[in-house]
Parts: structure tokens; sequence; C-alpha cells
């Protein structure tokens, strides 16, 4: 018995401490200021850089502004990770992190948090950029991120093959490019056996993606300009059903349904593939010879759409300032710094990163180096965002659940995008 | 547990001195106390505080109202709301997947495990020969991260992967649906039968060889010695090694996640869902959810102790003690 008044203390003590822990969330008070004003030492918060490029550009910068010095933060090489360190540290209101390097899909939560400040679009080179990767920036018409790099998927197709069978140029609609696919097979006998089309459907982020992708290439939008839910239309449908239809009659391989990025990279290189939807990153690797087999085989044109060429979904990154870290002023110069062509350039020779400025991508050195780099520019000038939603984490979530019930066939299409309607509608009110 | 003991022996002897013995108990007591009081505040804070604020923050919940598209919010005291909201509409019917797949893999893969595992640790201790090498061979398994099992076994079972070339089949492994249940069993049983091979390999060792001598003569057969000698004997060590794996498996997260991946209904256990709420930022909800699976694993375990008589804690050895010293006394 005379134990229980230890055991009292300890509990007493600990819930004190629990009760100091939580609460103060309910003050609205910032000491988030949104004027971009002060100068001094900041911090920029991004991913891991593993080219050791990122470094060599801070250097630059720090030798040019000895009083303003920048100090790089990396975080996870995981996005999810970085997501929710970036989010902890706003939700304590910690000037810990003054510039951040945002995933553009998180840039509309952060903005509506009010996490990240407004930019002056006056201010800074954003005609020079390419104005999809603008609009990742913009949330309610505002603008709260500068794009930084881009990215946007192709269509990788064999050359040699289609060459072969008498078709000289890539598709550029998903009619064009299933016939292209019969007539390969039926004319070429080495390609009996090859699969025709494949993307990224296994049930993650690359599924959201390659799903808005055949909806907006119909005409259809998951949510519209204003943010409201709109994939219960005839175009969404029409849209999706490209694929739903693709995966019953064949022209997508049943097994693709469990294709990531690498799952389908291996598929093409290895030669087993005639069409395949994917980021730029993939032309290095499958013209290496070493890795390889279809080095100097292959080619990458634009997606193809309904009537006309698809669209592309945008990747890339978004700087943005903090609402909590003093040293605005310098952050917002760090971040004109780090848009500048020079610096955009050197990203894109070294680690191959799409640049958002559109002179770039007629640049002859980094041509040279990436003969992609004009599909690139026509993928991303068509390409649209993903959702600018506030719960982008639920969203995307529920566009997966939807895409993948119906793509397996558990669901038919109408059913999945009615529901998904439904919960779309309740997760942007 | 120093404390009861000290407590018991002294109340235990009356007679004369008693006071005086008494009031030298309870300054040694006390004297205790304060050489334990750091250990007592250390634990406090590593072990109490996070289970206090993770109830208390479950017992909160986050406002999030868009007023012209900024977020407003607040975090308001919503008592039980959290859990009651697990068990309604489309967060139940989560709950109640994720709930089944939990205790689904838990029974399917402890039993497995359990019987593979004896199995393992019989042919152990019959091998004279290299009985260092095969041990160590065994155990190669449960000393793989499980994460990178995970995705060691991905490759096994992805759709053009060693599992399907060996059964001349194109099953779609890791995509949503039974096969994946199947494929995480598997994965979670190669892993972790070594573990409990090891542990019942202990409890035969300490089974000396005259009891098998006497049954023979006796005229047993090998299946009635196994029945009566060997597994009655080895239950001790077993019954801890099936706990520990029992509480292990209850919480099972990076298996199915990296193997068959997130929000993939047919394997997504309650750690999974806590970690998606989480990851989506309702720490309220996602607190909820690993209460309640706190609950479960303690329920289960205190229920296996019950029925199985697990020595987990040393109570036997506590009680042996306490009433020597009371018959001595």
């Amino acid at each position: 018995m005379r134990r229980i008044p230890m055991i009292g203390a300890i509990t007493g003590l600990a819930l004190v401490l629990a009760a100091c822990g939580g609460g103060s969330d309910n003050d609205t008070d910032p000491k988030a200021s949104t004027a971009l004003e002060g100068r001094g030492e900041i911090s920029f918060v991004t991913g891991k850089d593993t080219s050791g490029n990122l470094q060599k550009q801070i250097d630059t910068w720090n030798a040019a502004h000895p009083d303003e010095p920048v100090k790089v933060i990396e975080l996870s090489d995981k996005a999810d990770e970085q997501r929710q360190q970036m989010v902890q540290n706003a939700q304590v209101k910690s000037d810990a992190y003054t510039v951040l390097n945002l995933d553009v899909v998180w840039t509309a939560e952060f903005a509506a948090n009010r996490w990240v400040v407004e930019l002056p679009e006056a201010e800074l080179p954003i005609a020079d950029l390419l104005a999809p990767t603008v609009d990742t920036g913009r949330y309610l018409g505002k603008l709260y991120g500068v794009p930084i790099d881009s990215d946007a998927g192709l269509l990788y197709y064999r050359k040699d093959l289609l060459t072969e069978a008498g078709i000289d140029k890539a598709p550029t609609t998903w009619t064009e490019l299933f016939a292209a696919c019969d007539t390969v097979k039926e004319k070429v006998s080495s390609a009996k056996d090859i699969d025709c089309y494949a993307g990224q459907f296994d049930k993650y982020e690359g599924l959201t993606v390659n799903a808005s992708e055949a909806i907006n290439a119909a005409g259809g939008a998951v949510v519209d300009e204003q943010g409201k839910p709109t994939v219960n239309t005839p175009e969404a449908k029409a849209g999706l059903d490209v694929l739903v239809n693709a995966f019953k009659d064949g022209h997508i391989a049943k097994k693709a349904i469990t294709y990531t990025e690498e799952l389908g990279r291996a598929d093409f290189n290895a030669g087993k593939l005639l069409f395949h939807r994917q980021w730029p990153y993939q032309y290095a690797s499958a013209s290496n010879k070493e890795e390889s087999k279809v080095a100097g085989k292959f080619d990458v044109a634009p997606l193809p759409g309904s009537n006309g060429p698809g669209v592309s979904t945008l990747g890339g990154h978004d700087f943005a300032i903090s609402a909590f870290a003093p040293n605005k002023a310098t952050a917002l110069d760090f971040i004109k710094y780090m848009a500048s062509p020079e610096v955009q350039k050197a990203n894109a020779l070294v680690i191959g990163k799409a640049p958002s400025v559109a002179a770039l991508y007629n640049d002859a050195e980094i041509v040279a180096k990436f003969p992609y780099m004009p599909s690139l520019k026509t993928a991303i000038e068509n390409a649209q965002g993903r959702p600018k939603v506030v719960k982008y984490g639920d969203v995307t979530t529920a566009i997966q659940e939807a895409a993948y019930a119906a793509l397996n066939g558990d669901k038919p299409t109408d059913q999945a995008l009615s529901e998904l309607q439904a919960k779309l509608e309740t997760l942007t009110q | 547990m120093a404390t009861p003991t000290t407590t018991e022996t002294a109340t235990a002897v009356p007679g004369p001195g008693a006071k005086a013995r008494g009031q030298g108990a309870r300054s040694s007591r006390r004297f205790a106390l304060l050489l334990l009081s750091p250990t007592f505040l250390v634990l406090a804070l590593i072990v109490g505080y996070p289970v206090l604020a993770g109830i208390r923050q479950s017992l909160y919940n986050k406002d999030e109202v868009l007023v012209d598209g900024f977020v407003t919010e607040g975090e308001r005291f919503v008592g039980l709301d959290n859990y009651t909201a697990l068990f309604r509409g489309e967060r139940g019917d989560a709950f109640w997947n994720a709930f089944f797949n939990t205790s689904f893999f838990t029974a399917t893969a402890v039993v497995l495990e359990t019987v593979i595992g004896v199995c393992l640790a019989l042919i152990m201790h019959q091998a004279l020969r290299g009985r260092g090498l095969v041990r160590a061979s065994v155990l190669v398994p449960w000393a793989v991260p499980t994460a990178m099992s995970g995705l060691l076994w991905r490759w096994i079972f992805q759709p053009d992967g060693v599992a399907n070339t060996l059964l001349h089949q194109e099953i779609l492994w890791t995509a949503d649906g039974w096969q994946s249940k199947v494929a995480v069993i598997i994965a979670e049983v190669w892993k972790t039968s070594p573990f409990i091979g090891l542990l019942a390999l202990a409890g035969l060792q300490m089974i000396p060889q005259d009891v098998y001598e006497a049954a023979r003569v006796d005229g047993a057969s090998a299946w009635q010695q196994f029945r009566r000698i060997t597994l009655p004997l080895i239950k001790p060590a077993l019954a801890v090694a099936v706990l520990f794996r029992l509480l292990d498996t209850l919480r099972m997260f990076d298996l199915p996640f990296v193997l068959i991946g997130a929000n993939k209904e047919s394997v997504e256990t309650l750690s999974m869902l806590a970690w998606s709420e989480a990851g989506n930022l309702r720490y309220g909800v996602a607190t909820a959810y690993a209460t309640l699976l706190f609950v479960y694993i303690a329920l289960i375990a205190y229920a296996f102790i019950k029925l199985a008589g697990a020595d987990v804690i040393g109570e036997a050895r506590v009680r042996k003690t306490t009433g020597k010293k009371g018959a001595k006394a």
C-alpha cells in the first residue's frame, strides 16, 4: 500500500508534463509576419542532395554574401518524411527553417495553412519560367512558391519496331497507339510476344499521376479551377476507361497493375515493352548499352491523348519562404538566385533536372547532353498539375482507391468515379 | 521488486524488538526509495510521459475549417469521440478490416512459426556434426532487417520473379487480394521460425538424456516421447518465444508495408492504419488507433500468460524465494 503515493506522484508528474507538452495550438497569433523583411543568416531545407551539386551552389552564394550565409538542412530522401518534418516544424512555429523546398503537390497545403508567405510576383522573373510550372506555385491565384525544377511524363517507344512495321511517327492519340501496337505485333515476327503499353499502375502516387493524365487527356479534370471535384463527368469516365479497357483487352498486360517506375523500366530496358509512360530519368539508363537492350532503338514523344496530344502530370519542386522565419528579404534573394538560368543550367547539366526556365530547353549544351529536352518542353507546356487541395494526402489516397478498383475490374468505372466524387466533396469542403 | 520482498519479510517477523526493527526497515525503505527515485524519474519521463501524452492526444481533435481557402484550426477536447468514430462508417470498415488482418496474420503466422520452429529445433538438436554451422545458418533470416527481407521477398514475388518462375504461374502477389496475404505470411514465417527454433533448442538442451532412456526402457514410441516428455519440458521456453512472437506480430507494420504497399486493404494492419492517419496529420485519430492496439496487445498477452502459464517476468522465482523466507521465519 505504501507504494501508491510514489506511483501517484510519478503519474502526477507525467500528467503535468503531458499538459505542458500539448496545447497552445488554440491561439491564432503567429509570431509569423508576412512582410519580406530582415537580412542575415537563413536556412534552406531540402531533401537529400545526392549529387553534391547543391553545396557547390550554396558555397558560391555564401562567398558572395558573407553577411547573409545560407545553411543547408538536409532531410530524408523520402518525400513523405520530408513533408512530415516540414509540417511539424510549421506546427510548432519554429524559425529553424527559412526556405522550404516543397514538392509541387504540397504547395496548396502549406499556403492554405499560412505556413508559407505570399511572394511578390513583380519582383520575381516569373515571365521567364514555363507557365504550367509557375501555376504549381499558385494558390487561389496568388504566388506562394517559385518553381525551381520540373518534371513531366514522356512516351518512350521502340522506334526500331515501329519503323520495321512501316510506321514513321510516334502515335499522338490512344487509338493510334493501340493500332500501332497491333500492326507491330502483326508485321514484326520478333515482336509477337511484346507487351503493348505500361505506365505506373500500382496503388501509390504513380497511379494518381497516371489516372489524372488519362482523365485530363480526355478533357476531364479531377478538380476544377475553384478546387471543386469534377470526376463524375463523361470526360473523366472516358479518360479512365481508356486504361480500364486496355487492361481488359490486353493492350496493357495484367501484371502492369503491380508496376512502379522501376518494374516498368526493367521491362522496357529488357525489350519486353513497346510503349512506356515514364519520367525523363529513364532516358539515361535506357540509352546505356550495358544495362539496356534497347539502347539506340528507342525514342521519346509527348504522351498520347484522346483526340490529340495528351496531358502530362507535372512533377517538380517549388521554393517557398516559411512564415515563421526571420530574414525573409535574404530568403527572397536566395530564391531568385536559385531560380536564375545559370544555377538551373548547372542543375540540368549535372543531375539532369528539368529546369523551369523556358529558354534552357533550347540551350545547345543541354540539348546535346539530353536529346529529349524539346519533347519534354512540349510535355511540360501541355501539362497540368495534380489537384490543388489542402488535404492532398487524403485526396491522392482516394484517387488511388478508385482508379485501382476500376483498373482491377473490381468496380465499373462510373461507380468508382461517382464514389470518388462523393469522397472528394467531403475532403474539399 | 526488492521493496515488496523487504516489506513482507519485515512484517512477517513479529516478536520482541519488532518495533525497533520496523523502524529500521522503514528508514532503510525510505533510503531505498531515495536511491531508486532517479530511476523512477527517468522511467516516468521516457515511458510514462509518452504513454500518457499519447492517451491525452487521443482525446483531442484538430478542427480544420477552410475559410476563403485558408485553414483556421483549433484543437478541441472531444472526449472519446476519436474512439467511437473508429467503429462507424467508412472508418469503421477500415478498422474492422485492419483488425481482422492483424488477428489473422497473428494467428496463422504464429501457429506456423511454432510448428516449423519446433521442427527446426529438433533437427538442430539431432545434428551431431556441424551443429554450430546449422544453427548459424538457420539464424540468417532472423538477422536480416525486416524492411530488407520485405524488399527481398518483393523481388521474389514480382510478376516475373522467382516464385512465379518456380510455380509456372503468373500470380500477381503484390496486387491487392488473397495472394498478398499469403505472401506476407510466407515472408513472416520464413523470417521468424528460426527465433522460435532457437528458443525451443535452448529448452531441448536442458532436458537430461536419462529421461528418454527411461522412456525407451518403458517402451514409449518416438511420438509418445515427444508428446509426454519433450513438449512439456520445453513448454516454458516455448511459451516465452510464442508470447514474444504474438506481441511482435500484433504490431506488424514493416513487412506488409514494404512487401505489398500502403493502403492495400488485404494486408492493412492496425499499425499501418495508425501510420497513415498520422501521415495525414490526424494525430488524435492516429493515437486512438495506437491506444486501441496497445490495449488489444495487452489483453492478448494477459490471456496468453494465464492460459499458457508463461513465466515471463520471473514471477515464479519471486514467489519461490518469498515462500522460502516465509518458511524460515
